[in-house]
Order: structure tokens, then sequence, then C-alpha cells
């Protein structure tokens, strides 16, 4: 087991490193001259151009920027981003909570229906139920998410605002804070779900469809069984695998966010901070949202791998 | 059985909390809130470069002179007279008695002499404003009320100093102005209105500041929120969660024509676009660079190219009529430097051929003209992804040329893209554009020969890679001419050289499109008056001089509805499960396998 645990932990670390590495030559190939780009449009001389080259350390040759880079990580710094003037992990801070708030809250309930709406469409395949849920998941994940979000902030008028996380006149106490966030929350939330929930609904739809005719079904039938039970407790349980390794991976995606939801509803989050980089090109932020994205995501396959062996006895004897 | 029920209950909880009323945010105090698009960069005035972020710095510092909200001309700032010397390279203001920082310390001369010489001490603390700063020898306070600047050479800009002053007893204290955010309120400033509250990518708060010199603001607080697209922005005005909106598109402006309550202000604008026309691409030791069409640098071909395009159906049709024709790099709202072109090029498509025809760029068997030099007119003309305007212009300018037999092709790339084609001079025509000041000096500055880049491609910050022996002359001469209508004249000739040579063919003036709630704001003052902007000035007099109406104070509603439903859905969720648990309970037995 421990060596299993090892084994997991080193690749992830590895395929980290090989992140890192690839995040600072990727964005040094892209075109875009940072400092052009931070002065664009303002008043600025020659001189000034060149110290804030020198500042920024990007005249330095690319082996020294590396090192540099790389002895900065390993202190924990991932430098300053060049746009903002602040530290990056501080940046990458400030954002975390918002998008972990809103992609967070909504996979874990499109998850929810995704995975309901997927069993009652298993066990009643064909019928008009599973036709019409089936259909309507698919159109809406066939849907542009920004399009969805505008179509819903604007069929719904008045009753939800139209972008933010909270009114800045709130009250500072935590209930009316809570309210706020909450209801800024509604439709960005439901926009997601929206999109997202039919994966949930067909892996678990099919995967469920394949034990139907098992053996043990039969078996736990004939013991007298309520249809409801036989399906909680003997079918939904066998079936669960390939969706649990579905969450997981979108729960390491989670962080990443959902850049057009977050610009449509314009939530303060990861998702549009990436986004920013991009356009910059801010390096030391790309680099930065890069390994923590990137960093998540192979965290979360870890978990996944690690709970296959819990949830299921027959990877844990192979 | 259970699973239907609870849906039931969750469709409840949803049923009640859309019913609920929409909370009103209003309170007693009556606010200002804005909607900001752009990012705000810093807080500290010294880092600040974005125009969101200098926008509130300006609202927090003042300057040591201000713009006049009428016809932007210097007026008093921190300093309510100046002189400078003979020969332009003393200058001597004066700070008046009685004017406070906002946490009552007096405003001293000292305090802007500290601000200029951290400036020119610490090369960080240079990064906003350095230019502004780059040619200054010394600058003392004499006394408490005298401030003496003294230049390397004369400098034309030292009534348009856009540098916030700090209060020196503050600033004093922070040892590393790179690393000081400024943001933890309230922050001590000089201007109309003191920083209370930040909370980054969320919202800026600002309370009035009630002491201002000038008198206090006419209402309590101001508001900046952000919206990340102005689709979002335009939505919350229709809807009342902001009062202030700018930066629309000329659709967005369309669809707020009869909205109740809301009035649009279509201003002229500081900002032209223009397409550059490589006329010759080279380093400042005049080395040529990149690889443009050699045909371009004729200036017969140039002109032809300015003939052929019709300004104002581009303006029609891809700028919804919201700008206005373009001449010169500085726009009609600087009226007193703007350019009437003497003679102007008319749309004249067939003017355009025959100078072309007669220069000898005879068209081949397919109708595509070949240069005296034997290359064919093929043309790749750049342009922004980021802008809808290049994209659409750019098929505009494809058919003008086409008729003209050039082709065009039309290539829209990334803005670093761009930069780097623009840099190293590796494009044929490429689409540009800038926002100007009021005065011209930097503006005109991007066309002189010493504006090329160094060998590495590096070092310059020029637009169109002109150099021009005339050009160059007469940019001098006005930067050393301190007589307003000499120096006007000379402005005048620079801009008709340079409309002649044609390095760039200056398509049009944006307006600036801004509406607010009519219902809760009664006016804003625009800059210049009239046909100014509320948002954007130089200066914050649209912020500062906003009248509210009469009851926008008295705007009632509060929360309650929200907590109300939202505790409603909470306890019906509650009641349903305990329900359902007791349900389940009594199942139990008779499903036991």
């Amino acid at each position: 087991m421990i060596r299993h645990l090892a084994g997991k932990v080193g690749g992830a670390l590895v395929s980290l490193l090989f992140v890192v590495a690839l995040g600072f030559l990727l964005f040094r190939v892209i075109p875009g001259d940072p400092v052009v780009a931070m002065t664009r449009g303002r008043p600025v001389t020659g001189d000034q151009l060149a110290e804030l080259r020198v500042r920024l350390g990007v005249d330095k040759p690319l082996g020294e920027q590396f090192v540099d880079y790389l002895s900065g990580m390993v202190r924990g710094d991932l430098g300053t981003s060049h746009v903002y003037s602040r530290p990056v992990l501080e940046l990458i801070g400030e954002r975390l909570w918002p998008t972990v708030l809103l992609v967070g809250t909504s996979t874990v309930l499109a998850v929810v229906l995704g995975l309901w709406l997927g069993i009652r469409g298993a066990w009643r395949r064909g019928s008009r139920s599973d036709r019409i849920s089936t259909g309507l998941a698919l159109a809406q994940w066939a849907m542009p998410t920004f399009w969805l979000g505008m179509l819903l902030s604007l069929a719904t008028g008045d009753l939800f605002p139209s972008g933010g996380m909270r009114y800045p006149d709130t009250p500072p106490d935590f209930l009316s804070q809570a309210l706020d966030v909450a209801h800024h929350m509604v439709l960005p939330c439901l926009t997601l779900i929206a999109v997202v929930y039919a994966q949930y609904l067909l892996v678990m739809r099919s995967s469920l469809l394949e034990e139907m005719h098992a053996d043990y079904l039969t078996t736990a039938r004939a013991k007298g069984l309520r249809d409801d039970l036989v399906r909680r407790r003997h079918a939904v349980p066998n079936a669960l695998l390939p969706t649990v390794t579905l969450v997981f991976l979108h729960l390491g995606l989670v962080v990443s966010g959902a850049i057009t939801v977050e610009t449509v509803f314009s939530w303060p989050g990861l998702g549009l901070l990436t986004y920013e980089a991009l356009t910059g090109p801010d390096l030391p932020l790309l680099q930065g949202t890069f390994v923590v994205l990137a960093g998540a995501v192979i965290t979360m396959n870890v978990f996944a791998d690690l709970l296959y062996r819990v949830l299921d006895p027959r990877v844990r004897a192979s | 059985m259970g699973i239907r029920r609870l849906g039931a209950v969750a469709a409840a909880m949803a049923l009640v909390v859309l019913l609920s009323p929409t909370p009103a945010h209003a309170q007693q105090t009556v606010t200002l809130r804005v909607a900001i698009i752009q990012q705000v960069d810093s807080l500290n005035p010294f880092l600040s470069i974005t125009q969101a972020g200098t926008e509130v710095g300006k609202l927090m510092y003042d300057y040591l002179t201000a713009y006049d909200v009428t016809d932007q001309h210097p007026v008093e700032g921190l300093a309510d007279k100046w002189e400078s010397s003979p020969d332009r390279l003393t200058w001597t203001f004066h700070v008046p008695e009685g004017k406070k920082w906002t946490d009552g310390q007096p405003i001293t001369a000292k305090d802007a002499a500290f601000t200029y010489n951290l400036m020119m001490r610490d090369e960080v603390a240079g990064t906003a404003n350095g230019s502004f700063t780059a040619d200054f020898e010394s600058v003392t306070a004499t006394d408490d009320r005298t401030l003496v600047i003294r230049t390397k050479q004369p400098q034309a800009t030292m009534l348009a100093l856009d540098v916030p002053i700090v209060p020196e007893h503050v600033w004093s204290k922070v040892t590393d102005i790179g690393e000081y955010r400024n943001d933890e309120g309230p922050v001590v400033g000089s201007g109309p209105f003191v920083l209370t509250e930040y909370r980054a990518n969320e919202f800026i708060r600002l309370k009035a500041n009630k002491d201002y010199w000038r008198g206090a603001p006419g209402y309590d607080e101001l508001t900046f929120v952000y919206y990340k697209t102005a689709d979002a922005a335009v939505q919350a005005l229709g809807k009342g969660e902001v009062d202030l909106v700018n930066r629309m598109g000329p659709a967005q402006f369309d669809s707020l024509k009869d909205k109740p309550g809301v009035t649009r202000n279509q201003a002229q604008g500081r900002r032209f676009n223009e397409i550059v026309i490589n006329s010759g691409a080279a380093t400042r030791a005049g080395e040529p660079i990149g690889d443009g069409h050699p045909a371009l640098r004729d200036v017969v071909v140039r002109r032809a190219i300015a003939k052929s395009l019709d300004l104002d159906e581009i303006i029609a049709k891809v700028n919804g009529g919201y700008a206005q024709r373009g001449t010169g790099p500085i726009p009609p709202v600087f009226a007193d430097y703007h350019l009437t072109p003497e003679p102007a090029y008319e749309y004249d498509p067939a003017a355009a051929n025959a100078d072309l025809d007669q220069a000898g760029y005879a068209r081949g068997a397919d109708g595509i003209r070949v240069s005296p030099q034997g290359r064919r007119m093929e043309l790749r003309l750049i342009g922004h992804a980021s802008r809808a305007y290049d994209e659409q212009t750019g098929e505009f300018v494809k058919r003008s040329l086409a008729d003209l037999g050039i082709v065009v092709d039309v290539q829209i790339v990334s803005d670093n893209q761009l930069d780097e084609a623009g840099t190293g001079g590796m494009f044929d025509l490429q689409f540009s554009g800038w926002g100007t000041n009021p005065d011209p000096d930097f503006i005109l500055s991007l066309h002189t020969c010493g504006q090329r880049p160094n060998a590495d491609g590096k070092g310059g910050t020029t637009d169109t890679f002109f150099c021009d022996a005339e050009y160059d002359a007469l940019y001098a001469q006005q930067r050393a001419e301190f007589d307003p209508a000499k120096r006007r004249e000379l402005v005048e000739k620079m801009q008709q050289r340079f409309y002649d040579q044609v390095p760039a063919v200056v398509l049009g003036y944006d307006n600036a499109l801004e509406a607010y709630r009519s219902d809760k704001f009664a006016s804003f003052p625009v800059q210049p008056d009239p046909g100014g902007v509320i948002m954007a000035q130089n200066g914050v007099w649209g912020y500062y001089g906003a009248v509210p109406v009469a009851s926008a104070g008295q705007a009632s509603g509060s929360k309650t509805g929200l907590v109300v439903g939202v505790v409603g859905g909470a306890l019906v969720v509650l009641v349903g499960g305990a329900w359902l648990m007791g349900r389940r309970r009594g199942l139990r037995a008779e499903e036991r396998e």
C-alpha cells in the first residue's frame, strides 16, 4: 500500500516538475513583449522602456531567468505580477475563494442532479421521461455557456443582480453578506449546472445500463427485494466507479473556473485572472496560474487513484 | 418516492427565493455608483497606469494644477499661482494657505517637492509618471508656500504635470514604494473623495471629502463597481444597479435610447483610429528593417490610398455614426490644435486611379497593378483581434483598394502579435490608434525620427516609423515655443506635413458613449462644455459636480424581502427534511431485507 502511494505521489511530482518547466518555456515562445504591452498607449521614453526591462528582469538570458524562477518557486515565491505590481501568490489567493465557491457549489449540485437523473433514466430506459431528460440534458450541454448565461440573465429580469459577487453597500455582518453572495450566485450557478450535468447523467446512465442484466440483480430480486432497494443497494454502487473518476477529474478543474461564466456574470474569479494574464502577457502571473491550475488537476488525479482502491476491492487485489 | 418529494421541496424553495423581491440597496446616504470595465492595476499613485486606476487616483489626490471644465486651460490645483523665468527653465508655483489633507494636516509646497523628488530619486516611484520629471534638474520648496522647479531644457508640459501629489507625512514612512498598496481606508489625500474600502475585482468605495477646498461634493458616497463586459454594465444600468456607465459600443448605446430614467451622453472623444502605412521602416540609425512593400515609400501611392477610402461611409457603417471624420492625430475635442487640412483629400477613387496610372503603376492582365520596379501591388493589412472595428473596417479597405487595383490581405491577429509585427516593421498596412492629451507634445513626438527603435528593435515608441526633417524641425520649434498662438501655428504645420506625407491615414475620432440614471442624478458636468465627457476627463469634474435629484436620498426598500425569502426557503427545507426522515424511519421496518 505504501509503495503504491509513494509511486503515485512520486509520479505526480514528476508531472508537476514537467508542468513548471513547460509553463516557463511555453509562455516565452508566444509572441509579445511584456514591456511594450504594459506601456501600450502611454507616454514613455525609450530610456524608460529600457529601465523597465531591467527592473522586470526580462533583459536577462533565458537560462538565468529560468534559474531565478525555479529558485523563487522553491522558496514559495511565484514572482511579482508585472501589471499589478503585487506577488502572484497573493493575487491567486485573492481570487481562489470566489472561484472555489462558485464552481465548487455548481459542480456538487450538477453531480447530484446528473447522477440522480442518470440512475432514473437507466432504470426506466426508453421511457418517455428518460428520453425527455436525456434529450434536455444534451441540448443544454450543446449550448454555448456565455449565451445561456446571457439568456438567463435577460429572462429573469430584475430578480437577480446582473453581475458581481455582492453589492458594495451590503451591511458587513455575516448573514447579510452570505445572503447577498447567495443571491448573486444563483444565475452563474444555474448556468454552470445546466451546461455540465449532462456528462454525469450520461456516464451514470450508461454504466448502470451495463449492470442491469447482471446475475446478482436477479438474485436480489429473487430474494424478494423491492425494486427501489435492488437499485439503491446493489446496482448503483457497482455502477458508480466510472462516475467517481469523472467527478474527481472535474474537481481538479474547479480551480480553473469557468472563464465564460465568470466573464458574463463579472464573477471575480481565477479563470478570468488567467485570461487577463494571457492578454498581457504578464509572464509571472501566467506561470503562477498555470502551475496552480495544473497542480490542482494532478492532485485530484492522485486522490481519484487512491479512492478507487477504497471503493473497489478488485482494484486493491490486482 | 423519497427522492421525488425531495425534488418537490427543492422546487418549492427555489420558488420562494425566486419570488422574494429584489433587494433595493438604498440607504439614507446618496451614493453615485459607477460601472467600470477596466481593471484597477494599483491604488498606489506612483504605480497606477490603467485609466481606471489613474481615475481613482485623481479623485484621491489633486495635481499641482488642474484643467478647466469648460475648455481645459490650466486652472488652480494645489497651486493657485505660477510664473516662469524668461529662459523658461525655472518655474515657481505658489501653494496657498488653507488647503488641508483629509487628516487635517496643512498642504504645503514641501509635500509637492517631496513627491517630485521621490520620483526623481526612486526609479520605482517613477513607474507611472516618470516622463513628467525626466527633464527636471531640481525641485525645492523654499518655504511652505513656494515651490521652485528647474528643468534641464524648456518643457511645455509644466502646467500639465499629471502627477498626484502625496502627503509627505504619510509617504515618507513608506520604505518600499513598489510594495506599498495604499488601499487601506481611509487613505489620506487631498482630492474631493477619500478611499474608504477596496475589494479587489469587486468594488471601490470612496466617501465625499466634506472639507475639500473647492467645496464638498453634492452627495455622500462614490462607488466603482466592476463589470467584466460592457454588456453587463449596460444591463446593470438598465436595472438601476449602477448610475453611470461609459465605454459603450454603438449598439449598446442605441439599446438605451428609449429607456425611461436613463439619459445618454454622446461626447467628443480623445481617441483616434488610423491605418499606419509602412513608408519605410528603419532604425534610429537609418538602417532599413522589416519587410514592407517598397511601393509604399512612394508618397503618390500613399496619397492614392488616402483618397480611395470613404471615411464617412466607414463612420456610418462601422461606428454607427458615433465618430467624427479624421484628419490629423489631434481630435477636434482639442479645438485649439485640431487640424483642418488644406487641401483635404476628398473621397475620389477616379482621381486616385488616375494618379497611379500616371506614376507608372500599370494594371496587369488580372487588373492588379504592378509597381514600376515590377512588384505586384499586394498588401497585408494587420488588425487587432480584440477590436471588432479593425475587422469591419478591414473589409471596407479591402474593397476600396481593390477598385484601385491593389490586393489587400486582411490579417486579424492578437495584440501581442500585432505589436511585434509593428515594432519590427513587418507590415504593409496596420491598424493603430491612440488617446490624446490636452498637450499635443507626446502624440506629435511619436512621429519623430528619434522615436524609431535602435538596432535590436527596442527602445523606441514610434507609431509610424515616420522620419521627416521638416516635421522634426517643426517639432523642436513648437517644443521651445511658449506663445500659445505661435505654438498652435507650428502644431498645425506639423499636422499638415503629416497629412501631406501620409505615413498614416487617420480614419476618425470615436465618440465617447456614456449614459446615466437621470432619475437619480439630475446632471453631470461635462468636459469640455458643451459636447464633452463625464468620465475619463482631464480632472474629475464629472464625479465631483454630479447633482442628485431631490428625492435620491429617500429611496425606499431594503434587503428584508430577500432575507425573508431565503430564511423561509431554509425553513421549508428543514421541515420537509424532518418530515421525510420521519417517514423513512416509519418505513424502515417493512423494507428490511
